[in-house]
């Protein structure tokens, strides 16, 4: 990559192109109003140049056409950037469905990452070519911001909570993983990289240097057995908490009359603080977990109660 | 002027500046203009110390290895620079300096409405800045100047409370500078000033005070709650307890996105009104200017959120502010049509202050544009936090904000001292300014697209050579400042004397002495003509400009 | 017109009209800062509220509704005693403005020393309240909740102790121009400051009349 003469840099993923032609359209726009405004500030100042000291131009006349038409040619194009920008947007929001996810915690300064076969790994991410991947990403201390540029994807990593950024990558290499957001004093040395591999080479490195005893829903499967929470949360009547399969991704009926989706800051807050959106029935008698589980057994339950929906 | 140089002092008659010269006269002062050159001193000291801070960490970023700072010392270094170029340099520039100075004279007042209020006002800035200055002495400050939570509140390791004491107590010396403002165009206008003959200028601190009044309480009780979490242990945003960091950044950002208008507003006016005297006419669109300004006010306090894309707001939220955003670029480009469409048929001069008002037209036109890059969503999550906008932002507060202060200094210096500056000299330090300040951020565009991220101490060796540029650019920026601040003191002293009206411009302050009396005219002027009035003598006579220029240069 | 003039018109305003206009002007645009100010706080607590019903409900029985309520009739009965003060001056009763003041400094200050009463309990837990309800690491209530009513009373305080600040400066202010007032200074051709004190004085007041049923009447329904 030469910073120079390159006007973006590596496109490695289809979504990466997109955002490109939508910054090549506002870059063409951009250079268009500016040289044209360069271009008469130039030739007015050169033809209306000042020649005596005693000229006195005409005042200008007040008339508006110039300003309505100027003004709704631009609002045009403003309108037709947002549109594309926002529909670019929806599309970064929502990664599809099967989805590959990898655990993200963003800790003071490093990325730990777990691959689905349980596989941990810090700084550097390795994923298969080709497949879309979804980062689930907490952190267990200040906001950081997770950046690929070669994916042109980021998303600030939130303490107490989780936030997500996906892409399928179409190329093989290595790119920059940088921390976006400020995070205190060796915030620049919070870097690393995403290796794509070929289906075959990520298969490989997931087994030959497979070091996980467990995959994430294995972990979490057994922290839910020893946690207890499998005493209460039983499938049969007479269960003190609700039966959890297939909650994920379902409408909850709650306590106090409203429902929601049950998404992965639910499932979360219900561990953390279990009486904040009580689910309809059940009496107010789990205990929190504030504590008693760190960042890494928290995803990990959370897969394992995912898993449980399939 | 006067074709006979006499630079005694025993020329200037009597004026501000020679009546009393006692430093209770000055440091007790209520006269307006006083108040403004106790301003204009200290914001030029802070200015220094912003820009050495930039200077010095500019200087280890030619590496990208630590080699001059250690991260921690580096990152307080960047954030000295924001802080005291954000809270004590740009939001009180032109406002505190030229607006104080400006605003009674302009509309033909003998002072402010409230001058204990005004003198007041600079002694609280100065208490907010010492604190500032001893926090970034003291052991430093390295959050950013957005002390964002939790890591300002909880982790941070520094004087993070004094310098929030410091921004917090400089913000009431803001709503003090606004609210005179406010009170003063609505109340103390001269005989025959109607709203539409009000000059641009005063329309500008018009807009910029409506701002400043409504945002900077907002940052004041935002920092009040990063006080109590930080000093009293008080959960607020504290995420261990349920708190929400994404809270601080709307309330942050509430004050902070408007600010922006506080630092662009002011410098939109003074280029009006360089146009328009250096163009010799009224403004094009003089209406449209005024409703831009007012509009650029009030949404500006609707786009906040599109600093926060990436914060995981929800996606209606970035949605909603990226559309309202694209709202502010049409009254900013319409300013800059009628800006063009002013010099179109008019009769333009090159002085020093229109090349920085040049400056300021070419530099903003390229910050603007950018900021279309940034309001867009999906181009600003692959920009957001990178160089791309450090570069915008400096594009816009320096490009336009500070080029929009040096024109208006340029143009105003003869009529606050009495004296000009050479010309020459201006001239080549303008060029050098303009020269050296696209040099520095231009290839930070680049650097921006290219991924590398803001606030970063080292960073990957591909980036090298454009920090290289940007260091250099650095270098030359400042050299143009240093000549340009030589020159204007030796002015102090040997200028040339300016007398009433040297640019041949019209508005009130062209209409007293050069320094003004200490009541800013000799009896209250009687305005009768629309503004800039180019035909008539003056603004207050009814006699044609039949070559008025005889006798100036 | 310089010989004319009175000592109270400042040099640089031309006619007491503008003076006054002036004032009034001045002091609703501050007026409008305080609002945006407090509104901070109250986009807080309302953000907070929305997400933790239950902990605002929990803290909101843990303050005293007594002293609370017997606050909200002092300050009510000082802004009365403000605006009596303020009326005296117009009316050029310069005695009658003197002493409602002072009325309005009594009051003032038996307000704010029933919220150090209020504090103090919150300090130092008495026999009918366990709890150490100071946010913080020595934070204790036994509850489910405890951290988000905890962030309730790191709400409680800073709107309160915010609100007891304005009191504080407000009393000064008052103090100031009971000692001018006692000279005689305000009457019926000279008030902006008696008259701007007072309207600073009422949206304190109108602070509190929101304070108190969002912070302890809120739990109560």
């Amino acid at each position: 990559m030469n910073l120079l003469f390159d006007l973006l840099p590596v496109q490695a993923t289809e979504y990466a192109k997109q955002v490109d032609a939508l910054y090549l359209f506002i870059l063409a726009i951009s250079a268009f109003f500016t040289l044209l405004f360069v271009g008469l500030l130039v030739g007015f100042t050169l033809k209306y140049r000042r020649r005596t000291q005693d000229e006195r131009p005409e005042p200008p006349h007040e008339h508006y056409t110039l300003e309505l038409v100027g003004g709704a040619v631009l609002l045009a194009l403003l309108m037709g950037m947002f549109f594309w920008g926002a529909k670019l947007y929806f599309k970064a929001q929502r990664p599809p469905a099967d989805a590959m996810e990898v655990l993200v915690s963003g800790k003071q300064w490093m990325w730990k990452l777990q691959h689905p076969s349980g596989k941990k790994e810090i700084n550097t991410l390795h994923i298969p070519l080709g497949k879309a991947v979804k980062l689930s990403m907490t952190s267990e201390d200040v906001i950081h911001s997770f950046f690929i540029p070669a994916f042109r994807v980021k998303n600030d990593v939130l303490p107490g909570r989780y936030t997500q950024v996906w892409f399928k990558p179409e190329q093989e290499g290595t790119f920059h993983l940088f921390c976006a957001e400020y995070c205190g004093t060796e915030h620049s040395r919070m870097i690393g990289y995403v290796r794509v591999l070929s289906q075959e080479a990520y298969d490989r490195w997931t087994m030959n240097l497979g070091d996980a005893d467990e995959t994430p829903v294995q972990a979490g499967g057994r922290l839910f057995a020893e946690l207890g929470c499998i005493a209460c949360h039983r499938p049969d009547a007479g269960a003190l908490g609700p039966d959890l399969t297939g909650v994920f991704g379902h409408e909850v009926a709650l306590s106090d009359g409203t429902t929601l989706i049950a998404d992965d800051n639910y499932l979360r807050e219900s561990i953390l603080n279990p009486q904040a959106k009580l689910v309809a029935g059940y009496a107010p008698i789990m205990p929190t977990f504030q504590g008693s589980v760190n960042e890494e057994q928290l995803a990990q339950l959370i897969t394992y109660i995912k898993s449980l929906s399939n | 002027m006067s074709s006979a140089p006499d630079t005694s002092a025993t020329a200037m008659p009597k004026n501000y500046l020679n009546e009393k010269i006692t430093v209770s006269s000055w440091l007790l002062t209520l006269d307006h203009k006083r108040i403004a050159i106790l301003y204009l001193v200290s914001l030029l000291a802070f200015f220094l110390i912003g820009g050495l801070a930039a200077l010095v960490f500019r200087v280890e970023l030619m590496t990208p290895e630590a080699d001059v700072l250690r991260s921690e010392t580096y990152n307080k270094f960047f954030t000295t620079h924001g802080i005291v170029m954000i809270f004590f340099f740009l939001i009180p520039s032109i406002p505190a300096v030229l607006g104080n100075f400006l605003v009674p004279v302009m509309i033909g007042a003998r002072d402010f409405a409230f001058p204990k209020i005004n003198l007041a006002s600079w002694y609280v800035f100065m208490f907010g800045g010492v604190l500032a200055l001893i926090a970034t002495i003291a052991g430093g400050v390295e959050t950013g100047w957005t002390f964002y939570t939790p890591y300002s509140t909880m982790y941070a390791n520094s004087n993070v409370i004094l310098a929030v004491c410091g921004a917090f107590i400089a913000g009431f010396s803001s709503i003090m500078t606004g609210l005179n403002f406010i009170v003063t165009i609505h109340k103390m206008r001269a005989p025959g000033l109607t709203w539409f003959r009000l000059p641009l200028f005063i329309w500008a601190m018009y807009a910029t005070a409506l701002v400043i009044l409504l945002g900077t309480p907002v940052v004041a009780i935002t920092l009040v709650m990063i006080f109590v979490e930080r000093a009293f242990g008080f959960g607020i945003f504290d995420p261990a307890l349920g708190g929400d960091p994404i809270l601080f950044q709307h309330l942050f950002w509430f004050y902070s996105h408007p600010a922006v208008y506080i630092m662009i507003l002011p410098a939109m006016g003074v280029v009006s009104e360089l146009i328009s005297c250096f163009s010799k006419r009224r403004l094009y669109g003089y209406r449209v200017i005024v409703f831009s300004s007012l509009a650029i006010a009030v949404i500006g306090f609707f786009v906040w959120g599109h600093h926060m894309f990436v914060s995981s707001q929800s996606t209606f939220a970035g949605l909603t502010f990226s559309f309202l955003t694209f709202f502010v670029a049409v009254p900013t480009a319409l300013k800059m049509l009628n800006w063009i469409m002013t010099l179109h048929k008019g009769s333009v001069s090159l002085a020093s202050p229109m090349l920085y008002a040049f400056g300021f037209l070419g530099l903003f036109v390229i910050g603007g544009l950018t900021g279309l890059f940034l309001s867009t969503l999906a181009t600003d999550i692959h920009l957001h936090d990178t160089y791309f906008v450090v570069a915008h932002f400096h594009y816009v507060m320096v490009g336009g904000g500070v080029m929009g202060f040096l024109g208006g200094l340029h143009f105003w210096w003869p009529k606050i001292t009495g004296r000009m500056y050479p010309e020459g000299l201006a001239i080549f330090a303008a060029i050098v300014i303009f020269i050296g300040f696209n040099l520095t951020f231009f290839p930070q565009f680049q650097l921006g697209v290219h991924g590398m991220p803001r606030r970063y101490h080292v960073y990957p060796e591909e980036f090298q050579v454009l920090h290289i540029a940007s260091s250099t650019g650095a270098m030359v920026l400042g050299f143009g400042y240093l000549i340009m601040g030589a020159y204007l003191i030796w002015s102090l002293k040997f200028g040339k004397i300016a007398g009433k009206n040297p640019w041949n411009a019209r508005g009130l302050e062209w209409e007293t002495d050069s320094p003004p009396p200490t009541h800013n005219f000799h009896e209250t002027p009687v305005v009768r003509h629309p503004v800039y009035a180019y035909e008539y003598a003056s603004e207050t006579s009814n006699e044609p400009d039949v070559q008025s220029e005889k006798g100036h240069v | 017109m310089s010989d004319s003039r009175p000592s109270y018109l400042a040099h640089h305003f031309d006619h007491l009209e503008q003076q006054k206009q002036s004032a009034t002007l001045g002091i609703w645009l501050f007026l409008i800062t305080e609002v945006m100010f407090f509104g901070g706080l109250f986009l807080g607590y309302i953000v907070y509220r929305g997400l933790y019903p239950e902990a605002w409900h929990l803290g909101s029985g843990k303050l005293d509704i007594a002293l609370g309520a017997t606050n909200t009739v002092v300050l009510i009965f000082s802004s009365l005693t403000m605006a009596l003060a303020v009326r005296s001056a117009q009316v050029g009763n310069r005695k009658g403005c003197a002493h409602y003041l002072l009325a309005t400094i009594i009051l003032g200050s038996m307000f704010l020393g029933i919220k150090a009463i209020e504090y103090s309990h919150k300090f130092f837990p008495g026999p009918d309240s366990h709890y150490f309800l100071i946010p913080g690491k020595n934070f204790s209530l036994a509850s489910p909740y405890a951290d988000q009513v905890q962030i309730f009373f790191s709400f409680y305080f800073t709107m309160t102790g915010m609100h007891a600040i304005h009191m504080i400066i407000g009393i000064g202010i008052l103090i100031w121009l009971y000692v001018k007032a006692l000279k005689g200074s305000y009457h019926e051709h000279y008030y902006n400051p008696v008259e701007v004190t007072g309207l600073y004085w009422h949206f304190v007041d109108i602070v509190w009349i929101f304070l108190f049923p969002l912070l302890y009447l809120i739990g109560r329904h």
